[in-house]
């Protein structure tokens, strides 16, 4: 017979412990694992932060990304120059027109293509307005992070008419695949220079009522000043550019220290915060906006005349009437459309500035009809890295203003 | 600051072990070696007038088809002197058999997910790493999958070949 084994045995010898105080509350010295996405919505895209919280307090957080990684860079190892530039719209999707013209210089870099002024007047009308429309979201969208979607609602009718003005000139609305190797596919028409004017003038009311909504609002204020600041070295030493690093108090900017497309022809103030915190972001990025304004306005009324491309026959598509008359023309037209214009043998690296600060273009030309090898320089992919150290001792709340101020966009961080 | 003034001086810092000099579209391009890459880094960083001190990208190169076994892979490390608006890119190759090259995470924090990323395209290991995983794509991925004897398109599909255009 089995022996019936007491385990309820009081009198064991180890086992009699004094009797538990009368306490119903304990206290655990662990932290709490907190699943941050992938699809939270207050993340404005696919990023996942697994935090370790101490109560209210971040501890530590850890990135994951890569969710809709496109493998850019592979493809473009394939495809013939131009067909990359609408890889290059699904980067940085809420300013597709400077990636589309950071790419067309690139290329105009490596085949010594010359580019008329007046395309370059137009395409920074083009990156200018992108800029606007970059920064509007990112500022409208901290407004909604903190409570208020008023101002958010009131941009987006903006931004609309920013995206009216695109498909005015290249018939699309976010992956724009604007412009060509060499120049513009088309001149500004004149509706486009009416939507542009009518923009310029109905824009900054709009923009003051936005800054009067936030920018002394005393609840606004507290919630984001000291809110996820950088010093300056860290954020040098963390590959900060754009907006981000000007925050922090770094006049960095690529137009005005590398100027491309005629940017040294504007006049315009680079705004420079102190503290990197998330109100030194938004400052930095309102300012920008005006500073935008003014070189839209600047460029417009000084738009030169003259051809909207390029004489490189070689590289530019000839115009549709010619390929149906002339023999040139057309063969033009057959061998860019088929991909079989060899670029010569190099490797370069331009940048420009981007929505997130440096868009870099690392291209390698092997002498063939696609790049050897073509690295993006993203800036979301190279500031994201700093955003566990600019939570940590923040709260939940904080962590999800400042993941918004940084303008973080899942499309050019997974590429 | 010129181009020449600043090879010089990084021969006469480094001596053999910077080579291969040159300046397409006016950049100045150099290599050196494995050994001498983060040295390098650290005197560009904290040289009183270069302060070469702002790592702008750093990415991968695979050349199968290189003669010499020893320079199949290639890490770049393209730099920028925000004081001088001076750039400077420098290159390190790499043999397949021994793809194992020093962290730039000691001198630079953005070498971070630069080096994981280029660790997770081409298999480049980055010694000293603090967490070299893969980052864009996933955990369990069995290849490196910006080498070129990966091809992008199935091969075995024949409804691609194009027997006009070879490709």
């Amino acid at each position: 017979m089995s022996t019936v084994l007491d385990i309820s045995n009081k009198n064991a010898p180890g086992n009699n412990l004094p009797a538990k105080p009368e306490e119903s509350v304990q206290y655990v010295n662990e932290l709490t694992t907190l699943n941050l996405g992938p699809t939270h919505p207050a993340t404005h895209g696919i990023f996942q932060n697994i935090l370790q919280m101490d109560g209210e307090k971040i501890v530590s957080g850890e990135q994951t990304i890569g969710y809709i990684h496109r493998a850019f860079e592979k493809i473009a190892e394939r495809r013939p120059f131009y067909q990359i530039t609408t890889l290059t719209d699904r980067m940085n999707y809420c300013s597709s027109p400077i990636n589309n013209f950071g790419w067309h210089m690139t290329v105009e870099k490596l085949l010594g293509v010359t580019v008329p002024k007046r395309a370059e007047y137009i395409r920074v009308i083009m990156m200018e307005l992108a800029r606007i429309a970059d920064h509007l979201i990112c500022n409208g969208i901290l407004g909604v992070d903190t409570g208020a979607f008023t101002g958010f609602l009131y941009l987006f009718e903006e931004r609309e008419n920013i995206y009216e003005i695109y498909e005015e000139v290249c018939g699309a609305r976010l992956t724009t695949n604007m412009g060509r190797i060499g120049g513009m596919e088309r001149d500004l028409s004149s509706e486009a220079i009416r939507k542009i004017r009518a923009f310029i003038k109905r824009f900054p009311p709009i923009m003051r009522e936005f800054e009067k909504l936030f920018n002394r609002n005393r609840i606004f204020m507290d919630r984001i000043i000291d809110v996820g600041g950088i010093t300056a070295e860290r954020a040098l030493n963390y590959g900060f550019t754009g907006p981000n690093l000007r925050a922090a108090g770094v006049d960095y900017d690529v137009r005005v220290m590398n100027p491309y497309s005629s940017y040294q022809d504007f006049e315009f103030d680079i705004p420079v915060g102190k503290s990197g915190d998330t109100y030194d972001r938004f400052m930095v990025r309102n300012e920008e906006i005006w500073q935008s304004l003014r070189i839209v306005e600047q460029a417009l009324e000084n738009l030169p005349e003259g051809p909207y491309f390029a004489d490189a026959p070689e590289y530019y598509l000839p115009p549709k009437k010619e390929v149906y008359r002339n023999m040139e023309a057309l063969i033009y037209h057959f061998k860019i459309v088929m991909g079989e214009i060899d670029a010569p043998v190099g490797e370069v690296y331009h940048s420009v500035e981007g929505g997130n600060g440096e868009l870099g273009f690392y291209l390698i030309s092997d002498g063939g009809r696609a790049p050897y090898r073509l690295h993006f320089r993203r800036p979301s992919f190279i500031y994201y890295q700093a955003y566990p150290e600019m939570c940590v001792g923040t709260t939940l709340s904080d962590a999800i203003v400042i993941m918004s101020s940084l303008n973080v966009i899942a499309g050019e961080l997974d590429s | 600051m010129t181009n020449e003034e600043v090879a010089k001086d990084l021969i006469r810092q480094f001596g053999e072990d910077v080579y291969d000099f040159d300046d397409p579209y006016g950049m100045l391009t150099l290599s050196t070696t494995r050994e001498q890459i983060i040295p390098m880094l650290q005197y560009l960083n904290t040289h009183p007038i270069y302060q070469i001190s702002f790592l702008t990208t750093l990415c991968g190169i695979h050349y199968p088809d290189d003669p010499n076994p020893e320079r199949e892979f290639c890490v770049v490390y393209q730099l920028h002197s925000l004081v001088n608006n001076f750039r400077i890119r420098i290159k390190v190759f790499l043999a397949e058999a021994d793809l194992h090259i020093p962290t730039a995470t000691t001198v630079y924090l953005t070498a971070n997910w630069m080096e994981r990323e280029t660790y997770d395209f081409f298999g480049v290991i980055f010694d000293g790493h603090p967490k070299l995983t893969r980052i864009l794509n996933m955990e369990d991925m069995d290849y490196f999958p910006m080498r070129k004897q990966y091809p992008l398109e199935d091969p075995t599909r024949e409804d691609k070949i194009d027997a006009l255009f070879g490709r």
